[in-house]
């Protein structure tokens, strides 16, 4: 194998291809700012498609809000440091725009942001209060504010989706819902997975067989909901083609890690930043970032050999302890590519509550690196630790994205603050 | 569920009081006899110290030093248990190893104090040690062979309760707590329980009734106004590493002291124990500075436990006869104490506590003479002889079994629910028609323990939400209770979990808390 040496230049670098590092690209396409941008996998795939802004308040997280724009004000009262009080709501309002429309344009409709939050289904049969929901899903929470008859289906052998499950939980606020398990075309035994389904589903035949089985399985029934199985690439094809076949309304409804529309996001943009000109280095981590005089030096190294990046500007969006971009060690947690100060508690002994499920969520999860007010990164002093260094996503302290109910919407906007300031930087 | 308390009435010769291994063993050895019994415990089987314990088989070279005679009854009642119960043992073998710092005088003595208890413990080189163990300290300097073995308690207790129940239809119930007892002419008349899931009342009519309450006992004893038993509490931490360590129990050849034994058992190696003195049962949970004391003690002897994967801890109460005395909780008797409580005017009532996990058949055996005797029964114990059968529904617990079963079996339609355990759809169908304590709506928590779903890397976190949607797909769950029930069994989890979450555990965390909390709203389900 060659040992050449590949480099690249860039006026901005991105690191991450989570959600915040996807849109930051997006926002800095849309900008016509030359990017690059590295990442290894990570929590995408586990996404369910929904994009929510913020969907439950602290300090309690009690009930899930139905105005996220007002809870923002709530916020910045009870939380003035949560990244989504540091960018002007209309800004968060325009990033959710951009990002929506950009996923519409490259083949994944998405509902674009609105004034009040929906319910999302959840496999549980829960609901989950967001922002904007995959085209594939929006059928379902129309019928469930309407109560529509509607039947759930879900697939002999697919584990971990039951629609009586949906049905038990759901029945007493949607009486007309009911349940019915049907054989995927061609996988009638043993176990069979999301993935699979999906991409057997881009065969017009499999789709056809499809159809048969959904409309006898319907009956009388106009609206029916599935797993998020309906195709890899062209998702709001398939379900057309689905309902056209059917005559049937149809919507998906996540499942269980790895998920469908998660993955569908990844290969999405995998496939498309090359061509809109960002430079794209999938399933690779930065293992070195210097700063140099007007800029940075990333170093990497994949199967080929090693890869450098130059760039006037970069942002962080390496996540938390799931992607790695934070570090919990035994005696404390840290950021591994820079060594930036984490703000976290002061022992392990305060990191999690006794309670797993508390409401109010654990210390840990807040644990973070500050930024001053252009989303640059702070060093030790609390200066920034570059001038050309920004960061974005929930490797920001001062938020709980889980119970907040905010992953997307941190990691958006939080993006999109970020790639303004790069562009004022680079001016 | 409603309001209305239901109230009920049961009949049996004996009732036990206390589900763990000393009172599934006391059932097993009066179905003998021929004597009908009711075991309850208000959590369910081991949910005291027979679940929160070693796991370790001791051939009785730990005690030689403070307590010849429970040396003696360890190294008896362990070869007994290796014939009789072989399927709950693995025979690991033990060494106990002395590391720089430690006392070269106790250390050279140590197997000519283990003779006169006719404890095998044979002297063995450094080289023959490191090649036994290879993740042993490089400061070693005296190690010694042992018979220690390794002991599945779950598994024990399950088998001896579904054993009871073939022999004469004694029956287990679960989640069922004593409130208070009737007395009426020096004897107990009834029992007065509720059941903790439903809240209805249960009142139980015995001739005879049996504390086997372990740490609870003196609770227990003063229901029925008995003053003899005093107890005083010693909490013990003890942490699960990812892998497994070493094929051997591994001892630390000095006097009972912290993070001193480390325990293999299937896939994973136990390390502990911490001893702290606790006043009260309720907040019996691992602590972040036991947790961090067990590693640092424990890497003396194995250096690879500083970097390990750890991912689950838990804690157990052990119950110190107060008699004992004494300054350290570690020198304190481990012998057993069986009261009759004659002397505080009850004939038909009786307490079995402390000993150990190694002990129990023994204290089963001594209990059920006196319950016999005073029945004027004069059958004799079989359990040092009968070996314990199998039975298909227990076989769960064993770390490793259930791929090997499933493998055989080659059923494609039959699911694996559990994939860090491999635990299959048929596992749980068996439980929830055949295990002891089985029922309609089993909870999760109760599926797991007779079960090694979610004992593996995830604790769990990805099993819980498959076999909740299984249990609903099969129609035992029918509505939010199957949420419930799921949310319960993560914090259940969680406790294990929360002093341990760091390096690649605290990634797994997070996930699970996007999943349970941000995706299936586990977090907010009285709002949901
Ligand atoms: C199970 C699950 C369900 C979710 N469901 C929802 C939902 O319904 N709605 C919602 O809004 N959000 C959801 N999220 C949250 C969402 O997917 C994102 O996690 C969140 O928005 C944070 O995005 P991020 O880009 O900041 O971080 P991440 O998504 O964690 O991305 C960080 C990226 O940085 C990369 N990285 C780390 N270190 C390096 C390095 N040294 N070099 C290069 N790359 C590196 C990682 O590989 C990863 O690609 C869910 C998350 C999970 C795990
Ligand atoms: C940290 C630790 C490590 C140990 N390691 C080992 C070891 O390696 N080897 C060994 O041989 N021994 C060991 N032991 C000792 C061993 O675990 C115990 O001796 C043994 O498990 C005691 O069993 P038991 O049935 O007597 O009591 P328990 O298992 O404690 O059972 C008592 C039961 O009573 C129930 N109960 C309480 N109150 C009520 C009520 N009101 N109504 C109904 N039920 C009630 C409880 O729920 C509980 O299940 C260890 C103990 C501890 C604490």
């Amino acid at each position: 194998m060659s040992e050449e040496d590949r480099h690249f230049s860039a006026e901005l670098a991105v690191i991450g291809t989570g959600l915040a590092g996807f849109a930051a690209s997006i926002f800095a396409l849309k900008r016509n700012i030359k990017t690059a941008q590295v990442g290894n996998t990570g929590a995408v795939a586990y996404t369910t498609g929904y994009l929510d802004l913020l969907g439950s308040l602290a300090p309690d997280y009690l009930a899930s809000i139905e105005d996220p724009w007002q809870g923002i004000e709530q916020l910045r009262d009870s939380h003035p440091r949560h990244p989504l009080c540091r960018i002007p709501k209309d800004d968060i309002f325009t990033a959710f725009e951009q990002f929506t429309s950009f996923l519409g344009k490259c083949g994944i409709a998405y509902t674009p942001p609105g004034e009040f939050n929906v319910s999302g289904l959840t496999p549980a049969g829960t609901l989950k209060p967001t922002l904007c929901v995959p085209a594939t899903m929006q059928v379902g929470s129309a019928a469930f504010s309407q109560k529509e008859p509607c039947v759930i289906i879900d697939f002999k052998g697919l584990k971990g989706f039951s629609s009586r499950q949906v049905v038990a939980n759901l029945k007493d606020r949607w009486p007309k819902l009911s349940s019915k398990r049907v054989e995927f075309p061609d996988m009638v035994s043993g176990e069979i997975y999301p993935e699979v389904m999906a991409r057997s589903l881009e065969v017009p035949a499999t789709r056809e067989k499809l159809a048969k089985i959904l409309a006898s399985a319907a009956g009388d029934v106009k609206v029916i909901g599935l797993p998020a199985i309906l195709g890899m690439h062209a998702p709001d094809l398939v379900r057309e083609e689905l309902e056209q076949l059917t005559g049937l309304q149809i919507f998906e409804i996540p499942t269980m890690p790895p998920s469908v529309p998660g993955i569908r996001l990844r290969e999405m943009f995998e496939q498309l930043f090359p061509q809109k000109g960002v430079t794209l280095i999938p399933q690779q981590k930065v293992d070195r970032l210097v700063f140099i005089e007007n800029g940075a030096q990333l170093s990497l190294n994949d199967s080929f050999g090693p890869i450098s990046i130059h760039a006037k500007s970069v942002i962080l969006a390496t996540g938390r302890f799931l992607s790695g971009g934070l570090k919990a060690g035994v005696d404390g947690v840290s950021e591994p590519l820079l060594k930036l100060p984490v703000t976290q508690p002061d022992s392990r002994r305060e990191w999690y509550r006794e309670k797993y499920t508390d409401r109010r969520g654990h210390a840990v999860n807040s644990a973070g690196i500050e930024v001053d007010s252009s989303f640059r990164p702070l060093d030790n002093h609390g200066r920034p630790y570059s001038k050309n260094l920004f960061a974005a996503g929930v490797i920001l302290a001062h938020q709980d994205w889980i119970r907040g109910r905010c992953g997307a919407g941190v990691a958006i906007a939080t993006a999109y603050k970020a790639v303004e300031e790069v562009e004022k930087l680079l001016k | 569920m409603t309001q209305k308390q239901k109230r009920q009435t049961v009949e049996t010769d004996v009732l036990i009081i206390g589900g763990g291994v000393t009172g599934a063993g006391i059932m097993r050895d009066l179905a003998f006899r021929g004597l009908q019994t009711l075991l309850i415990d208000r959590k369910d089987l081991c949910a005291g110290a027979s679940g929160g314990n070693h796991g370790l088989l001791h051939s009785g070279s730990r005690y030689i030093s403070s307590d010849l005679h429970s040396a003696i009854e360890c190294r008896e009642e362990s070869t007994i248990l290796k014939h009789v119960a072989s399927q709950c043992i693995e025979e690991t073998g033990g060494l106990f190893v002395a590391v720089e710092g430690d006392d070269p005088g106790f250390a050279e003595n140590f197997a000519a104090l283990c003779q006169p208890a006719g404890i095998a413990c044979n002297p063995i080189s450094i080289d023959d040690a490191k090649k036994l163990e290879p993740l042993l300290s490089d400061k070693l300097f005296k190690a010694y062979k042992v018979p220690d073995a390794t002991v599945d308690p779950f598994r024990l207790a399950l088998l001896n309760v579904a054993h009871a129940r073939m022999i004469n239809s004694s029956s287990f119930r679960p989640h069922t707590e004593l409130l208070h007892f009737t007395l009426k002419d020096g004897k107990i008349e009834s029992a007065t329980c509720r059941d903790n899931q439903t809240n209805s009342i249960l009142t139980i009519y015995a001739n005879q009734y049996v504390n086997a309450c372990g740490a609870w006992a003196m609770n227990i004893a003063q229901l029925a106004g008995c003053k003899d038993v005093n107890l005083l509490y010693s909490k013990g931490t003890l942490l699960v590493s990812h892998d497994r360590l070493t094929t051997h129990v591994v001892n630390r050849l000095r006097p009972p002291g912290d993070g001193d034994i480390l325990v293999p058992g299937g896939t994973v190696s136990v390390l502990g124990t911490t001893s702290i003195r606790v006043d009260d049962l309720i907040t019996v949970k691992p602590t972040v500075a036991e947790i961090d004391i067990n590693v640092r003690e424990g890497t003396a002897m194995i250096p690879a436990l500083a970097k390990a994967r750890y991912i689950r801890a838990f804690s157990g109460v052990r119950p110190l006869l107060q008699s004992a005395g004494g300054s350290d909780d570690r020198e304190a008797t481990r012998g057993f104490a069986l009261l009759d409580h004659s002397t505080q005017n009850l004939s038909n009532f009786c307490t079995i506590t402390g000993g150990k996990l190694t002990t129990y058949r023994l204290m089963a055996e001594k209990t059920s003479d006196l319950v016999a005797g005073r029945l004027n029964n004069s059958e004799p114990c079989q359990t040092h002889v009968t070996p314990l059968p199998d039975e298909e529904s227990c076989k769960w617990t064993e770390p490793g079994a259930s791929p090997k079963y499933w493998y055989k079996a080659n059923d494609p339609e039959d699911m694996i629910l559990c994939e860090c355990e491999m635990v299959p759809q048929s596992a749980i169908d068996e439980i929830v028609k055949d295990a002891p304590g089985a029922e309609k709506e089993m909870t999760l928590k109760a599926i797991a323990l007779r079960s090694r779903a979610g004992k593996g890397p995830c604790q769990g976190s990805f099993c819980g939400i498959r076999i909740a949607s299984y249990l609903y797909d099969q129609g035992h769950y029918h509505d939010k209770t199957g949420l419930i029930h799921m949310r319960d069994f993560f914090n259940e989890r969680f406790k294990g979990t929360r002093t341990v979450t760091w390096g690649l555990q605290a990634a797994q965390m997070e996930l699970a808390e996007a999943l349970h909390c941000g995706l299936l709203g586990l977090d907010n389900l009285e709002n949901n």
